[in-house]
Formats: C-alpha cells, structure tokens, sequence
C-alpha cells in the first residue's frame, strides 16, 4: 500500500497526472486493449468460424444508417463477417504480434548491444556492422524475404500454422538493431564506472556483472524506444497483411479488412475499409502520444 | 572605495512541485574596484549560485526571491535578459570550472577570441584577430600567432584555462567571477594560472570575486574572504584574519580539518557531522548541530553578521551582550 | 622483504593507443603504445601504508589497478605475499584478502542498487556469510563501522552526500575482510572537512585491522597524515620513493621540490613561489634522457641523453642525474618545513 503511495507520489505518475494528452490515449488505449483482450466474450460474433458465416449476411451496412440493424453495430464485410467482432478479434491479433516481435527486437537488441559494449574489439566491429547492414534495408523489404523465403521452404500445410511465429520474427528482425545501438552507447558509458570496477575487482564473471550491475542501468531508454516501436510494428503488421503476405485470410487482422475494403470503397460499402482503419489509427496514435510522453517525462533533463 | 559590486540581502528559491527550497538566504556582501574577493565554502553552501545569480545565469526553476544586486550603483537583478546580455561579458566576466566545456569545440580559438571582442567592441575583423593574438600572448600562449587558428582540444588542459581566462579578459570587464578555475587542473598547474590571474587582473584593475572550496588558492590570491554555510555568508574579513584567526566556529574548523604540510599529525582536527541539506536547516544558526561552543541562544535566534574581532562573523558569540557577559569567547 | 605484502618488481605497463588500423594503413602509421607505467618497483610492508603521489598522467592510476590484478603487467612482476598476483587472484580465499576504494563517490556505487546489497556483495560472492539474517546483521555491523547507522542499508546511493558514500564504499570494501586496501584518490572528490573525517576513519581502522594499504593522491598534504612510505611519480616512473618523513624533510628529486613549492602556502608565510613553467608532456610521446629534463631547472646535457638509475641515499632512492653527481644544491629552506 506504502508502495502504490510513494509511487502515485512519483514524478513519472505526476507528470502523467498532469498531461492530458497522456491520460486520454491512456484510456483510449485501455478500451481497446480490454477489447482485444476480452474479444471472446465482448464480440458477438466469432469471425473466424467460417462456418457461422451466411453470405445472406453480407454488405449489411452499419447500424446508425438506415437499412442498417443492431445486430451488427458496424456493419458486415463481403463474407458476412461481422466487422466489429472482427475489428476485435484483429486487434487482438494486432497487439498480440506487435507486442511478441518488439519483446523479441528487445531481447535481440539488449544482448547484443550488452555484449557489444561489454567486450569491445572485434566483437563488438562485427555485431555493429551486422547491424549497420541490417538498418539500410527497409523493414518490410526484409519482412517480405523471410516470409516468402518460409512460405517457399514449408510445405503448405505447415504454413499457416507458423505464420503468425513468421511474422513476429520478420518484424522483430527488422528493430533489433535500434535496441542493440541504444544498449551498447550506455554500456560502453557504464562500463568506464566505478561501481562495475568494484565488481571485477571481487572477480565477479563477466556474465554476472553485465546482468546484475549494467542490465537495470541501460534498460531506461529501451523502454521507451520500446514504446515507440510497438505503434511501428503493428503498422508493419498492417502493412504486411495489406500487402497478402501477413497473416492468413482466414485469420484476418485488421490490414487485411483494410485491404478487403479497398475493393469497396468505391462502390458504396465504405464500412469495411473505414471501421478497421479507424480502429488501427486509433491504437497507433494513443500508443505513439503515450510513448512521446513517456519519453519526455523520463527525460531528467526537461524536469 | 566605492562598491563595485554590491550584494544585498539576496535570497535565491527553488520552486519545486515539492515545495519552495531556500537556496540562498540574505546574503550580504560587498566587492571593491580592483579588490579580490574569495567565497569559501562547501558542496552545497551556495557559492556557485551566487556567483551565477550575479551573472544573471540562474537556472530555472531557481529565482531571485529578495534583495538586490548592484553594479556600479545600478540594480542588475531585475535587468531584461537582453539587458543583462549587455553587461555580461563587456563589463562582468566569467570563468567556470571546466575549460572543455567552456570553449566551443567546433570552432577555433581564435574565432571564439575575436566573436567576443567583436561583440562588444566596434572592431574590424583584422583588430580583433590582432587583439586576440596578443591576448593569447598574454595569457602565455607560445606562438600565439600559430596557435590563434588551432582547436579546443589541441590544447591542454592548463592550455585551455589560459585560453578561457584570456576570453574572459579580452572585453576588460570591470569585474570577473572566477567560479572554481583551477580545480579540474593538476597542482603545478593551479600555481601558474592563479600567478596568471593576479597578475593581469591587478594589472587591469580587475575586481575578481573567486569562488573556490581550496583555502589555499584564497589565500594567496584574495584580499578579502567571505565564507558560506547553507546558504549564507557567516564570515566575512580580510584574508589575513580568516586564515589564522578566525572568528566563527565553522571557519575555525574548516581551517583546523586542512591537513598541513608542515607536519604530520596522528590525527586530523575533523568537525563531525555534515552541512544541511537545503530542506533540513535548523532553526536558529544553520551551524548550531555541529558547533562545539554552541549554547542556547544559537538553537533559537539566527545571527547576522556582527562585528567579531578583525572579522564579522554571524556568531552569537560576539554578540554584545555575550561578550559583555564574558561567558565564552 | 620478508613480510611484504605487496611487492612490484619492474613493472611496465603498455597500452595500444594506436588509431583504428584501417586509418593507420591508409596514412601509413606505425602503431603507437603508451608506456604508462615504466619500470616501476616497490614494497609494502604489512600494516604500512605506501602512497604514491603524482599528477595527470603520472600512472598513479594504472598502478592502483595493476595492484589489485584488474590487468597483468606487460613486463616484471606483481607478487602478493610472494607469490604471483595473477595466481593469487585465481584461488578465491586470496582474492578476498585484498579490496579497492575509488575516487568518485558517484560513480563508485551502482545507483540501482540499495546500500545494504552495494555492501553485502562481496560477502555473497566470497560466500563468507549465507542467510539473510547473517548477512543484514553483518552489514549493519560494516555500516556502524563507518560511522553510518544500520537502517541507511535501506536506502539507495542518491539519498548521501558525497563523504558518506565514500564511507558506503569503505564498508563494501571491508565486507570481503581483506588484508590490503588500494585507495584511488580517496578524497580527491571530497570537501575538505569531510576529507578530515574519511582520513581519520582509514587510519583508524588501519590500525585496528592490521590493514596494509596503498594510497594514490595528486595532494601532498593529504598523503603526509596518512603514509609511512612515499613515492613520487612523474610520467609513469617513480623518481623519488622513501620514508614519508624523510623525503618532505628534505626532497631531494627536482620534481618533488616543484610539487612541495606548488602548493598553496595557508600559512602565508610570503613564502617566494616560483612555480615552475611548462606542464605534464604527453605520455604518448615522452621526451628522452630523463623525462622531467625540459621542465627542469637543474638540467645538463647527461640529463637529456642518459636515462637516470637509482641513487641510494639513506632510506630514499632518487632517479635523479643531479643527485648522483651530487650537483643538486640544498633547498633553501621554506617556512614551516620541519
């Protein structure tokens, strides 16, 4: 109880307090984590069983117009899908990839650059360079190789099974290089103190100290390019699923009911592009405000 | 002597989300033309921010809360930025702790030299290259003609100081603030650059306000000396009586804890305790913990500055009635 | 010596500071080391303190981290109790009995961790106490010694000022229960009357641990309260080394009669200064012949062409040509030096 007291008291926590922009896309957010997270039981539908599916259904336009009924809030898509279920349960799927392909970006990128930092020389050339060759090639050029190099090597049956571990893997790939850069410049920085000194001189491993002693003093601004990455990687996930290479149709995540939409756009259902890039604009922006105001309000110099 | 420089009653806040922080807390002194003033003290006893409240370089969320500074007569506290730009640098100079940090590393010294003579002084180009050479000539700078195009970091460290002691120089400001010249340098080092900075300002007839903790700079370089303590001055007097006959306990200490190098002692005079931090002074005297000739005055009332033998000091102990009593002191 | 704890015998130490090799291939330069510490010996004695003392690039640095085995020499020897200090450190029972105290009281402590973890590292790594009520006891005991009080074990680093984490890192370097301490400018980052205080405590629990310790400083005046032996050390050799009181009774070496007379004089006694022009050269690139010949005031031709031995003269040796040749002329004498 102490705790949540000292913690409310903080200045991270006041600043937040303070900024309205902050505490806004907060809960934006949060409505729409619930939503993803929940989707099972909030959607009244389940766009995935294919076959509750009634093409009868289909087209039917959202509820506030005139021909539109309650039972699907947001209309329905071609398939007689239920786009509000659907927007759901691809956010969902949204948070889910984006968050899995930046935890691994993270994981890549602070052991390398932790690694890089620590032991210099070569080492530390090599892992740099490799990452320097990474960041000049676009992040979905790279996602779209590993994809269609896996779905080459796979056999069909195994493909959609994996493509979702594919896709976290493609997007993760493509960000690690930044957490590696970050982590290695205050590596190098804490490397040169005292306190690590002290650490080597009782003869503490390697190992050891880059994990107890440096570890908790570079994670600071991992967190919040962390942040700021996760809005990137979930538009990488759209995109890619815009572009037919993401996830499986039958799993669709908010890209492809974008991309579906396209089509229909012009021809007077303007629901099924509309609704789902509502939704993704939505996650992205509050993601990106909270992640600019985090940044700022752990910055120790603007305080 | 007419002042130069005149500090009255300043006072200097914080304003925090946490509350108001009395930094500095009526502090009171004074410098003549030409005369050298050191301002002693610890981490924390408010030199450096007297120092850059004078400047006019006070660092939100730090204010001016009361009192007066005056140069040359006229309030500067309450000058403009713009305003305070005038005076700063054409008639008060500065010259801080860290030369690398001090000078510019992109551009030549000799860029940075004549941009600061320009400024202030109508000079053409070729003048004011002129006049930087034999600034640099008179800060020691061999080859100073060869050396006016060189960088930053081609020089060192002792090098630099002289550079950013000839960039204070060079508008032959009336008044320079010294803040810590010579602690980042190697000790024979100190010795040349405070020779240096005696010499062209007694030249000059440059007032120096020279903030330091090393008593030993202050006493080969002040005239006067005004001691600080949690925000306060709490001695003030000529350098000859602070250093060997002190009046105010803390003063007495401090001297007593500077191990001497003409003997070896089994153990150094040490005063116990350590100076307040800014949201815990006591009442009273802000020394009163730690003060081995406290009694029950000082935990209740806080002194002022009063005339204490050949020094003031703001000590209870030289108060009238205490004297007059002839209990302590 | 026969009780020395710790000794150097000839010890070198190199550090590459060529430029990236593919700048050197394309200017074609040769690579460049750094001779930061040359041909250095000494000797501690137990319950002694030996202090070195020297400026900028003197090497005083390199030799606190090469007595405490961070790094090998690249040439001579460095033995602990006789035997090599690389192979002491490789047996955990030998490594503990020896622990280090840095310069910057900000930088010494991880700012993540609380005091009473900063402190109780060595104890868990050396496995001295297991348990957690063991080793909370002993720490508060480590913190009581150092004039703290047990409950500060709770907070973290940033909540002390500078002396009292200077004694934070005092009690971390005691909880391994060593034997020899290395002090890298213990003080150098302290205000003067806390400087009193932490000097005070390191004789004192010198004193009552049997401690050997070997203090680095660039501050004279501090090193005469706290050593027995001294030596002196001008770009990576040590020119004068002997008893503390001999050698500031009277100095022999031309370079600690410059730090002796660069000192500011407290006692203002109108002591003559004449500070000695010039400053530290590079040690990349040391002039010949003796290093301090530019700068000295004695010099001959010998000096800057011949490499100067050890003079013995009583219980002080002095790498100094003058000396040898006994040219050097008395110190007049200054004001207040016994």
């Amino acid at each position: 109880m102490r705790a949540l007291a000292r913690a409310w008291d903080s200045d991270v926590v006041y600043s937040f307090r303070r900024t309205p922009v902050a505490v806004i896309s907060a809960a934006i957010l949060l409505a729409l984590v619930i939503g993803a997270v929940f989707c099972r039981w909030i959607a009244p539908f389940d766009p995935y069983d294919l076959a509750s599916l009634n093409l009868m259904d289909s087209f039917q336009p959202p509820a506030f117009m005139p021909e539109g009924t309650t039972a699907h809030w947001l209309g329905t898509d071609d398939q007689g899908r239920d786009m509000l279920s659907a927007i759901l349960y691809g956010a969902r799927l949204s948070f889910v990839v984006g968050l899995s392909s930046v935890l691994f970006a993270v994981v890549v990128g602070v052991v390398v650059g932790l690694v890089a930092g620590y032991v210099g020389g070569s080492a530390d050339a090599a892992l740099m360079r490799l990452a320097d060759v990474q960041l000049s090639f676009p992040a979905i050029l790279i996602a779209l190789l590993i994809d269609g190099v896996v779905s080459v090597s796979l056999p069909i049956a195994m493909r959609e099974g994996v493509q979702v571990y594919v896709l976290i893997f493609a997007i993760g790939v493509s960000f690690w290089p930044q957490f590696a850069r970050t982590v290695r410049g205050s590596t190098l920085v804490e490397r040169g103190k005292e306190y690590v000194m002290a650490a080597q001189v009782i003869g503490l491993s390697s190992p050891r100290i880059l994990l107890t002693h440096i570890l908790p003093n570079v994670l600071g601004p991992v967190l919040v390019i962390a942040t700021l990455s996760l809005g990137l990687a979930i538009i990488s996930e759209a995109t890619l699923s815009y572009l037919g290479v993401g996830l499986p149709p039958t799993q669709p995540s908010v890209g492809t009911l974008i991309r579906v939409g396209n089509d229909f756009l012009y021809s007077g259902e303007w629901w099924i592009a509309l609704f789902p890039g509502i939704a993704l604009l939505l996650i992205v922006l509050s993601i990106n405000l909270l992640g600019d105001w985090l940044r700022d309000a752990l910055n120790p110099r603007l305080r | 002597m007419a002042a130069l420089l005149e500090v009255d009653q300043l006072s200097v806040e914080f304003v925090t989300r946490r509350g108001r922080l009395l930094a500095l807390d009526g502090v009171d002194f004074s410098i003549a033309a030409g005369e050298v003033l050191g301002v002693v003290g610890e981490s924390g006893a408010g030199k450096s921010l007297t120092g850059a409240a004078i400047i006019g370089l006070l660092e939100k969320p730090g204010r001016i809360r009361a009192g007066q500074i005056r140069f040359d007569g006229k309030r500067i506290d309450d000058l403009s930025p713009d305003g305070m730009r005038g005076i700063r640098g054409k008639q008060i100079g500065a010259i801080f702790q860290d030369p690398l940090t001090t000078l510019n590393p992109l551009y030549t010294v000799g860029r940075q030299l004549a941009e600061t003579i320009q400024t202030h002084l109508p000079l053409s180009d070729a003048d004011a290259r002129a006049r930087a050479i034999s600034w640099l000539e008179r800060v020691g700078i061999p080859a100073a003609a060869r050396r006016i195009d060189s960088y930053p970091h081609e020089f060192s460290g002792g090098m630099r100081q002289r550079v950013v002691i000839a960039l204070a120089l060079c508008t032959e400001p009336r008044l320079v603030v010294a803040d810590e010249p010579t602690t980042a340098l190697d000790v024979s080092i100190q010795a040349q650059i405070i020779g240096l900075l005696k010499e062209l300002t007694r030249e000059h007839g440059t007032a120096v306000m020279l903030v330091t903790h090393d008593m030993g700079v202050i006493a080969e370089t002040a005239d006067r000396v005004a001691v600080m303590y949690a925000g306060r001055v709490i001695e003030i007097g000529p350098v000859a009586d602070i250093v060997q006959r002190p009046s105010h306990p803390y003063t007495q200490g401090l001297m007593d804890s500077i191990p001497a190098l003409d003997r070896r002692l089994a153990r150094l005079r040490q005063i116990d305790g350590a100076m307040p931090r800014l949201n815990a002074i006591p009442p009273g005297c802000p020394y009163n913990p730690r003060c081995p000739k406290v009694f029950d005055r000082c935990v209740r009332d806080r002194p002022g500055l009063m005339p204490a033998r050949a020094t003031r000091a703001a000590c209870w102990l030289y108060a009238p009635e205490t004297v007059g009593e002839g209990a302590h002191g | 010596m026969v009780d020395a704890v710790l000794q150097a015998e000839n010890v070198t130490r190199r550090f590459d500071v060529s430029r990236p090799w593919l700048q050197r291939a394309i200017s074609r330069e040769p690579k460049q080391s750094l001779r930061a510490v040359d041909d250095v010996s000494f000797s501690i004695a137990k319950g002694q303190t030996l202090s070195l003392v020297g400026e900028s690039g003197c090497g005083k640095s390199t030799i606190a981290r090469l007595a405490v085995g961070l790094y090998p020499p690249s040439e001579g020897r460095m033995l602990f109790e006789g035997q090599s200090l690389s192979a002491a450190r490789a047996q955990p029972e030998l490594r503990r009995r020896m622990n280090m105290i840095f310069q910057d009281p900000y930088a010494s402590l991880n700012p993540r961790w609380r005091v009473r973890d900063i402190v109780a590292e060595p104890l868990r790594a050396f496995g001295i106490l297991t348990g957690r009520q063991a080793v909370t006891e002993r720490v508060g005991q480590l913190l009581e010694q150092v004039g703290l009080s047990a409950r500060d074990g709770e907070k973290f680093p940033h909540e002390f000022s500078g002396g009292q984490r200077q004694r934070i890192s005092i009690a971390r370097a005691l909880s391994s229960e060593p034997d020899f301490l290395v002090a890298d400018e213990p003080t150098s980052a302290l205000d003067v009357s806390v400087q009193a205080q932490i000097l005070n405590l390191l004789r004192e629990l010198q004193e009552r641990m049997q401690l050997t310790y070997l203090f680095i400083s660039h501050n004279l005046a501090v090193v005469r309260h706290v050593s027995d032996q001294l030596g002196v050390m001008y770009l990576g050799r040590i020119v004068e080394i002997g008893p503390g009181e001999s050698i500031f009774s009277n100095p022999r070496h031309p370079y600690t009669r410059l730090l002796l007379d660069a000192i500011p004089d407290l006692a203002m006694t109108g002591r003559a200064r004449t500070p000695v022009g010039g400053e530290v050269p590079s040690p990349i690139d040391p002039p010949s012949g003796c290093t301090f010949h530019p700068r000295c005031p004695f010099a001959n031709a010998r000096c800057s062409a011949e490499r100067p031995g050890y003079t013995i003269d009583g219980a002080v040796s002095v790498a100094c040509h003058a000396v040898e040749e006994r040219r050097l002329p008395p110190r007049e004498s200054t004001a207040g030096l016994a």
